[in-house]
């Protein structure tokens, strides 16, 4: 760790006689980047905040006349829409289920195909990986036919079991569920391989030390194991966060949002409004109300990491 | 796979892949020809270049009929860009927004009222009342409505479209039933013997839950009329619309039809076959798909019929689908433009287009003249033809329409009692309504201008 610090010390000290011509090539450096951050990211988010307060539709696509400025009434609408809390519950749900569910899963099959006793490692890291870079409207159609209520395999497992059949798509209680489940499959991959990395920066001394401690496995994974991979499992806990609560591929191309809107997520509910119904207005407001809920989320779980360490 | 941006399309997301290797030959040829005409015309008089934007099938066939038209017009040269139905709403939106809308186009007829909105359909009345091949009188009158926005003509129907039954002859007589009843009470009488012959096996009648054109339909039949005071306020909590989604919840609280949405029907052609339903509420793309894909042994068994009506005799009302031509507004090749679409309008290439394209033709007499007068699958639709209707006119419709298939799957589905769900329809499209009240308060008339049915 010493080591580690000497030169960035050294850099520190250095710092104030090259600071100005420094800061003026770094600027230069980065003026094409902040350029096209401002032109194609920033400058678009200000007008759909702007968008967001006013009832920007089809009429006013016509003929700019029919544009009204109308405050918070878009906010005040979707707070007041049940379909608007149907979407955020389900999004919800979906992340919080299906998010820890997801890290789970890529951690277990991680830990599985980096174990030194298991054979063809590289054969199982490319199997579990195909899932993720398999495009998901081939994948759905696939699951379609798995989750058919007739046909498909899954039902057919569960009749030798002599269960009876499950309507997974097609019953609101199941649809949700039968999602969470293609999402994990579909996306386990990318964090295991996440996971594997972290697990290969763990020096191998520190797992000999424990086991001549006589630490069980299980020890050295909750000790050993899990303090040491904490930043690639913020990391990941963030970032699959954040995408799940961008949910939209998997019930836009599996359900449609049905039944019962069973399946309608935040996303999906801002694309029908915004270019379905090409309600702009309404659906700047989505996007907004998203943005909060991915920056409240996202803080919490930084807030959350840091909390131990202190 | 459908996607549900597919399911706005007016009818016809699915297309029949036959015929398109022939259709890829005509059209290569077709081109070379055209681009001869081309040639010609530009020796004799300045060319002028017509952008034309078809969907789907129409789009890969059209080009075929071109070669006619530029022999007879050498100094307009043809342009057709092929749009997929499934991005074709956004693409002519975007069209629209970004300044590049094509001289002529395709356009569901769903889609007339959204586009006049925008301003962006020339009125078609005078050049129609000056045109000798495009006579009103001779296209189906409920189709031509479509197109009329406040009076105003905006389109010319090119090919038509509705909702007829589908259904399997052998079970129905299996049933104790000749023929399809004329009458509700009738059909309802069918299907619950059916029922009974089913069992297990199936259902007697497949309607996705998702879809609305059925409760739409029926509520037309009934005569509900939707929306009232110009179509700007909803008007379903009155007792012909409760009637109609009665009759339609019934069908799946009584087990006559499965409670599921489209998506998990896995293969419709083999379900059909096999009798896990017997009846089907779809449209002339089906003709086709039928014939095509159903057993040879099954030929004989299934047949059409038009719609029971509440009471009959005759047909109930369906709805009045399909596409028509349209010409952009600010174009600058209007009069070319409108030649096309007469020429597109002949009777002779109106059957042309229906032998390409398997469409069922805008106009009477091309049914003659294609021979679809005497096929016993398509009489069904010639009957119905006749007695078709159009959903209120006016741009929120889709949205209106979705809120309707929403409130009926939700009584369906025991979510709600019918007299809430109503309620609930009522509020909510009312305040989906609440621009268009603004914009004619202040009688901004062409934009928001409907028609109620």
């Amino acid at each position: 760790m010493s080591a580690a610090g000497a030169p960035a010390a050294d850099a520190a000290s250095a710092a104030p006689v090259l600071a100005v011509r420094e800061r003026r090539a770094a600027r230069w450096l980065l003026a094409p980047a902040l350029a096209v951050i401002a032109v194609f990211f920033a400058l678009p988010i200000l007008a759909a905040l702007a968008l967001s307060f006013t009832d920007f539709d089809i009429y006013a696509l016509g003929d700019l006349h029919f544009l009204r400025f109308v405050g918070l009434d878009n906010y005040g609408e979707l707070l007041a829409s049940p379909r608007f809390w149907t979407a955020l519950r389900n999004t919800l749900v979906f992340t919080l289920v299906g998010g820890p569910l997801s890290v789970a899963v890529s951690l277990a099959a991680a830990l599985a195909v980096s174990a030194r006793l298991a054979r063809f490692r590289a054969f199982f890291r490319t199997v579990f990986f195909l899932p993720t870079v398999t495009t998901l409207v081939a994948v759905a159609v696939v699951w379609r036919y798995l989750y058919h209520p007739r046909e498909g395999l899954l039902n057919q497992m569960l009749a030798t079991l002599g269960i009876a059949p499950v309507d997974w798509l097609g019953d609101p209680h199941w649809a949700l569920p039968s999602l969470i489940l293609l999402a994990v499959w579909k996306n386990f991959g990318f964090n295991m391989i996440l996971f594997v990395a972290g697990l290969q920066a763990i020096p191998a001394q520190l797992h000999e030390a424990a086991a001549i401690d006589g630490a069980s496995a299980w020890r050295g994974l909750r000790d050993v194991t899990l303090p040491l991979l904490a930043p690639t499992l913020v990391f990941v806990a963030v970032m699959t966060a954040i995408g799940h609560l961008q949910l939209f591929a998997e019930p836009y191309v599996m359900t449609g949002g049905g039944p019962s809107d069973a399946t309608l997520s935040i996303v999906l509910l801002m694309y029908e409004e915004g270019f379905r119904w090409w309600n702009m207005g309404q659906a700047a407001a989505v996007a907004f109300v998203l943005f909060a809920l991915i920056l409240v989320a996202t803080a919490v779980q930084l807030r959350w990491a840091r909390g131990p360490a202190r | 796979m459908r996607l549900p941006a597919a399911r706005s399309t007016p009818l016809r997301a699915r297309r029949r892949l036959r015929g398109a290797l022939a259709a890829g030959l005509a059209a290569g040829l077709a081109a070379l020809l055209g681009a001869g005409g081309a040639g010609c015309g530009r020796a004799e008089a300045p060319a002028s270049e017509l952008r034309l934007w078809a969907m789907g099938r129409e789009g890969e066939v059209v080009a075929a009929l071109l070669p006619g038209f530029a022999v007879r017009h050498p100094g307009i040269r043809v342009q057709v860009q092929q749009v997929p139905w499934s991005a074709a709403h956004e693409k002519l939106l975007t069209a629209y927004a970004g300044d590049a809308m094509p001289d002529l186009f395709q356009l569901g007829n769903t889609w007339v009222p959204e586009f006049v909105a925008l301003r962006a359909l020339e009125p078609l009345d005078a050049r129609i009342a000056a045109s000798r091949s495009v006579v009103p009188e001779d296209y189906f009158p409920g189709i031509w409505a479509t197109n009329a926005i406040g009076g105003v003509t905006y389109g010319v129907p090119w090919y038509v479209d509705t909702r007829v039954l589908f259904y399997r002859r052998d079970w129905l007589a299996r049933a104790g039933f000749a023929q399809m009843p004329g009458t509700w009470a009738g059909w309802r009488e069918a299907l619950e013997a059916l029922r009974a012959r089913l069992g297990d096996a199936g259902f007697p009648i497949l309607l996705p839950l998702d879809e609305w054109a059925a409760p739409v339909l029926l509520a037309l039949q009934r005569g509900a009329p939707l929306l009232r005071d110009d179509a700007s306020h909803a008007d379903f909590d009155e007792p012909r619309f409760r009637e109609a989604l009665a009759f339609y919840v019934g069908l799946f609280r009584s087990g006559l039809a499965p409670p599921r949405g489209a998506a998990a029907v896995g293969n419709l052609y083999r379900d059909f076959a096999a009798g896990r339903f017997v009846m089907l509420l779809t449209g002339p793309w089906n003709l086709g798909e039928f014939a095509q894909r159903l057993p040879a042994e099954l030929q004989d068994a299934w047949a059409t019929a038009p719609l029971p009506a509440p009471e009959g005799p005759g047909p109930g009302l369906s709805l009045a689908g399909g596409a028509s031509l349209a010409v952009h507004r600010g174009s600058a090749h209007k009069d070319a433009a409108f030649q096309l679409i007469e020429y597109l309008s002949e009777p002779e290439q109106q059957a042309a287009f229906h032998r390409l394209s398997g469409d069922l033709p805008a106009r009477r007499s091309a049914w003659e003249r294609a021979g679809l007068r005497d096929d016993r699958h398509a009489r069904a639709f010639w009957v119905q033809l006749q007695a078709v209707a159009s959903p209120p006119r006016i741009p929120e419709w889709e949205r209106v329409a979705e809120r309707i298939a929403r409130a009926a799957e939700e009584v369906v589905r025991g979510e709600r009692s019918l007299d809430a769900a109503v309620a609930a329809l009522d509020g909510d499209v009312e305040r989906l309504l609440a621009k268009r009240r603004w914009m004619l308060a202040r009688g901004l008339g062409e934009a928001a201008s409907g028609e109620a049915p």
